[in-house]
């Protein structure tokens, strides 16, 4: 059982890790992967909602009827966004402005509502839990990840600080939202071909 | 029959749960919300405004009924005596309200200083209003006691070329500034002398 949860876990981070393996959640993974800084933020927040909301729709997968699922879920849903928000205008509101609409969109992120249906609804709740973290932390890295390509190659910066001095050029058009699609492709094609090995 | 029943119950506790839980967080983030807000966004309106102040306006700040609504006063202290007061009003922009923090010299019943504090306007167009502080430079001085208008009103301000909307609302959220400092004049000056040194 032990190797399970662990497994659970890991799957999040590699085999299955969102968005690239499952390509969900794809409009805050475009929108907010500006910099390092938003994308982790971004992925915290999203894993916070995951977590809970995997813990409680396991919790509770025995007395929910399956015809009222989906409301149910997404009532759970939504209760913790809507937590979240509170939480981060509370305590980190720089990064609440910056990332503005994209937190109470996690509502409607596929990841979250497709891990209480495909997973929390159908499993214990120490294994949804592990499957909560995995795949919110994966989703958190791969935001860093294609915030850090997009930050370091439009702005020169990384969490603020420059990496390559004032001789530097930005290349601005990668953090625009084209920039954002082309950063993706090329950041799925790298895990494809790693993968494929 | 019955399983109808258990949709609803089971429907109804989950919401009344999520209804219970967001009350509580929203309650016990409220003040912390609120400080947040006066740092990151009220908080370089207010100073733009008190410039000069030898006081900090932000902790130097007082609430009072103003019939029904509940507003909270900055008061900006030179040379030892309180020269004025500041407060936010809104106005209809383009894109949602238009927030605009007014200072008031008490003495002169002039405006000393203007700053938007929250927007959706068009960047570029309607946001110059926040952007361009050659366009809130234009209230210094302009008399608390009438309304605020703009050029193609006949007013005194020089809209933003191409943001006659987002112009308006500015005047207007000034205008409605200078009603509510008319209409509480007495308690105003009365209160802020007590933050008098």
């Amino acid at each position: 059982m032990a190797k399970s949860i662990v497994q659970e876990f890991t799957k999040g981070l590699w085999s299955e890790i969102p968005p690239f393996r499952l390509v969900l959640g794809l409009c805050p993974t475009l929108a907010v992967t500006k910099s390092v800084e938003n994308g982790i933020g971004m992925g915290l927040a999203t894993t916070f909602v995951l977590v809970c909301s995997n813990i409680l729709v396991s919790s509770l997968r025995k007395v929910i009827p399956s015809k009222v699922r989906i409301a149910c879920f997404i009532v759970v849903i939504a209760t913790f966004v809507t937590v979240v928000e509170l939480l981060m205008q509370a305590f980190t509101y720089p990064l609440f402005l910056k990332l503005g609409i994209f937190i109470p969109l996690i509502v409607v992120n596929c990841i979250v509502l497709g891990r209480s249906e495909a997973f929390a609804s159908k499993n214990p709740v120490v294994p949804s839990t592990a499957d909560g973290l995995g795949i919110g932390l994966g989703f958190t890295l791969s935001l860093g990840a294609l915030g850090a390509v997009r930050e370091i190659l439009g702005n020169g910066t990384v969490l603020g600080m420059d990496v390559f001095g004032p001789s530097f050029e930005p290349f601005t058009f990668m953090v625009e939202a084209p920039g954002a699609f082309i950063g993706l492709g090329l950041m799925l094609c790298v895990m494809n071909l790693v993968g494929s090995k | 029959m019955r399983d109808m029943i258990k949709m609803v119950v089971v429907l109804t506790a989950l919401a009344a749960f999520s209804g219970g839980l967001l009350a509580a967080v929203r309650d016990n983030t409220k003040d912390l919300i609120e400080s947040q807000q006066l740092t990151f966004v009220k908080g370089p309106a207010i100073k733009s405004i008190f410039k000069d102040a030898q006081n900090d306006p932000i902790a130097d700040r007082f609430k009072m009924m103003d019939g029904d609504v509940e507003r909270n006063f900055f008061v900006g202290v030179m040379d030892g005596k309180p020269v004025g007061v500041a407060f936010e009003s809104y106005g209809k922009g383009y894109g949602g309200d238009v927030g605009l923090m007014v200072g008031i010299n008490l003495e002169s019943d002039s405006i000393i200083g203007v700053g938007v504090t929250t927007h959706a306007e068009t960047p570029g167009l309607g946001a110059k209003a926040k952007d361009d502080p050659g366009f809130a430079a234009q209230f210094a001085g302009v008399s608390a006691l009438e309304p605020v208008k703009v050029n193609k009103d006949g007013g005194s301000i020089n809209a933003i070329s191409g943001a006659t909307i987002t112009s308006r609302a500015v005047a207007s959220a000034a205008t409605n500034v200078n009603e509510i400092y008319q209409r509480l004049k007495p308690q105003l000056v009365e209160k802020a002398n007590s933050f008098g040194k």
